[in-house]
């Protein structure tokens, strides 16, 4: 294994995704748009396959074979799922539709429970919409108040104001654990233990994490963290809440439905336990499978590895981007996943992915879901483009020449 | 020129082009050529949602046609507007409401600018249609 570790190979890798031998516009998919959404490898689409074509059936419900096959395969890749963040408990693992259902459940569940007038809930100027909107629903609900840490030029929170913004009042820290815009790799662990002295609890959005640095939700410390399948190489419509055990038993449920009950009666309704609590309904069993097929594929290359790989995608990225005297980089913290949002001087974002697109390079371009963060700089939006380890340095260079294409045709 | 005239002469023009990359140095020169709106009509008002630019569109009624200046921060967006201006500026309510809006599909702006790559596209459309349905039933009130 360590030798396969050593030999880490893109070329190699990338035969493992289907979709990245496909062109577009006759052209070969450069694909840089890994925060949306990455790519499935195809063992990914084989465990959707073998779920359906194999072992189709309910969970938890069935006395039948199959349904004992599904049930099997979907509570092993919970396990699967705590051991890749080193959750303490296998329950304290709950499956939500994505991360964004995972900040709304406790958004919802536990801020009516705990949230009264006058609270506060502390996020960053960094945030996705994601981890801003829930927050301020139940906050506009029970009259709390959202507080905001702002950041650096460079885009790192500012330390200082955070610690100044910690009071008596807050109850909550909800913050990403990486930038989805500009990459920074928020402190979580000097966040969390700053806020647990105060008796705050912390949420940590970890979509942009999970798939570029190791997690471990018990070194962190951390009470919730999110996140999503589909970021890390699984399907789509999956993904998860870890709460710690003591903080999920007293949360009420927070959808009302099948699989989440004990005893139903007209009268009086009493609640399964963990995790099923808080899974109402027929759960997405297929995506959860090939979600265990991610983490089991990407723990084979190694986290590590990924890392290093894709920092030096990131460093690559980022000099040849300096180079280029009329590219601006918004967010340049020392602490990154790959992750690079850029202005060119005099081009719209907007003009200058489109152009990308006809020559097969798919990025982002707009407020990437973080407008309150585009206001911070006085920009409408940036062009983003996000690596995963199937990118290569070639790749890089070919948007760097394309670069020279847009500007022949907006210059 | 009649609406269908303009746009069936719209399709002719990008039918000459061979490949993608020619529709898009015409509708950047489209874009840059778009004549500018008065700066006081780029307001918050006259923003259209749902593009990832920012347009503007500012409609302007003589009680018998209406005449629409655009604009936009980015080139490709301007230059959508310049062609929908050529089309529907000049025209009565009732012709623009009247008007189909197949050229789109037919010089393949759909196919390469659908309404998910938010360029306005659809947006503007809708948008010019509401301005001639609101002059439409100005006129009706009037008469």
């Amino acid at each position: 294994m360590e030798l396969q570790k050593q030999t880490f190979d893109p070329i190699l890798i990338r035969r493992d995704f289907p979709i990245l031998s496909r062109t577009v516009y006759n052209k070969p998919l450069i694909y840089f748009d890994n925060a949306a959404t990455t790519q499935k490898p195809r063992v990914v689409l084989d465990a959707l396959m073998d779920y359906y074509t194999g072992y189709n059936a309910n969970v938890h419900r069935g006395v039948h074979h199959l349904s004992q096959l599904a049930t099997e395969a979907f509570e092993q890749v919970r396990e699967d799922i705590r051991k890749f963040i080193n959750a303490k408990y296998t329950h304290e693992i709950i499956y939500t539709r994505g991360c964004t259902e995972a900040i709304n459940l406790v958004a919802s569940s536990w801020g009516r429970m705990n949230l009264n007038e006058g609270d506060e809930v502390l996020i960053s100027e960094l945030e996705h919409h994601s981890n801003i909107v829930p927050w301020q629903m139940i906050c506009e609900e029970k009259h709390a108040h959202i507080k905001v840490i702002p950041i650096n030029e460079n885009g790192t929170l500012d330390m200082g104001a955070f610690y100044k913004l910690l009071n008596s009042k807050t109850k909550m820290l909800a913050v990403s654990h990486v930038s989805n815009t500009l990459g920074t790799i928020n402190p979580v662990k000097e966040l969390i233990r700053a806020a647990h002295d105060n008796g705050t609890l912390v949420l940590i959005d970890g979509a942009q994490a999970l798939s570029h640095i190791m997690v471990d939700v018990q070194d962190m410390d951390c009470d919730f963290y999110t996140f999503s399948a589909h970021k890390v190489y699984g399907p789509l419509g999956i993904g998860g809440l870890y709460g710690k055990e003591k903080l999920l038993e007293e949360m009420p449920p927070y959808q009302g439905g099948g699989e989440m009950i004990d005893s139903v009666t007209f009268e009086k309704t009493t609640y399964n336990e963990l995790p099923f609590k808080f899974e109402a309904g027929t759960p997405n069993v297929a995506g959860a499978i090939g979600f265990g097929a991610a983490l089991k594929y990407i723990s084979g290359i190694g986290i590590d590895v990924i890392a290093e790989y894709e920092n030096q995608l990131l460093e690559y990225a980022t000099r040849k981007l300096i180079e280029k005297k009329n590219i601006t980089i918004i967010g340049q913290a020392p602490e990154k996943a790959a992750i690079i949002s850029f202005l060119i001087d005099h081009i719209h974002p907007y003009d200058a992915g489109t152009i990308l697109d006809q020559l097969g390079i798919a990025v982002r371009t707009g407020s990437h879901c973080t407008q309150p963060l585009m206001d911070r700089y006085g920009i409408h939006g940036t062009i983003r483009a996000s690596f995963a380890f199937y990118n290569t340095k070639t790749e890089i260079d070919s948007m760097i020449d394309a670069f020279i294409k847009v500007e022949q045709l907006f210059l | 020129m009649e609406i269908k005239e303009t746009s069936e002469t719209i399709v002719t023009e990008f039918d000459n082009f061979d490949d993608w990359m020619d529709k898009y140095n015409y509708l950047i020169e489209l874009g840059k050529s778009l004549p500018m709106i008065d700066e006081k009509y780029k307001v918050e008002s006259n923003l259209i949602s749902g593009c990832q630019s920012r347009v503007w569109l500012h409609a302007e009624f003589d009680g018998d046609h209406v005449y629409f200046t655009a604009d936009s921060d980015a080139v490709i967006t301007k230059g959508i507007a310049n062609l929908l201006i050529r089309v529907y500026s000049g025209h009565t309510p009732q012709e623009i409401l009247d008007a189909s809006t197949e050229f789109v599909k037919e010089i393949g702006l759909t196919e390469h600018l659908s309404p998910t790559r938010s360029n306005g596209l659809m947006s503007m459309i809708k948008q010019i249609k509401m301005y001639a349905l609101a002059f439409r039933t100005k006129q009706v009130l009037n008469s």
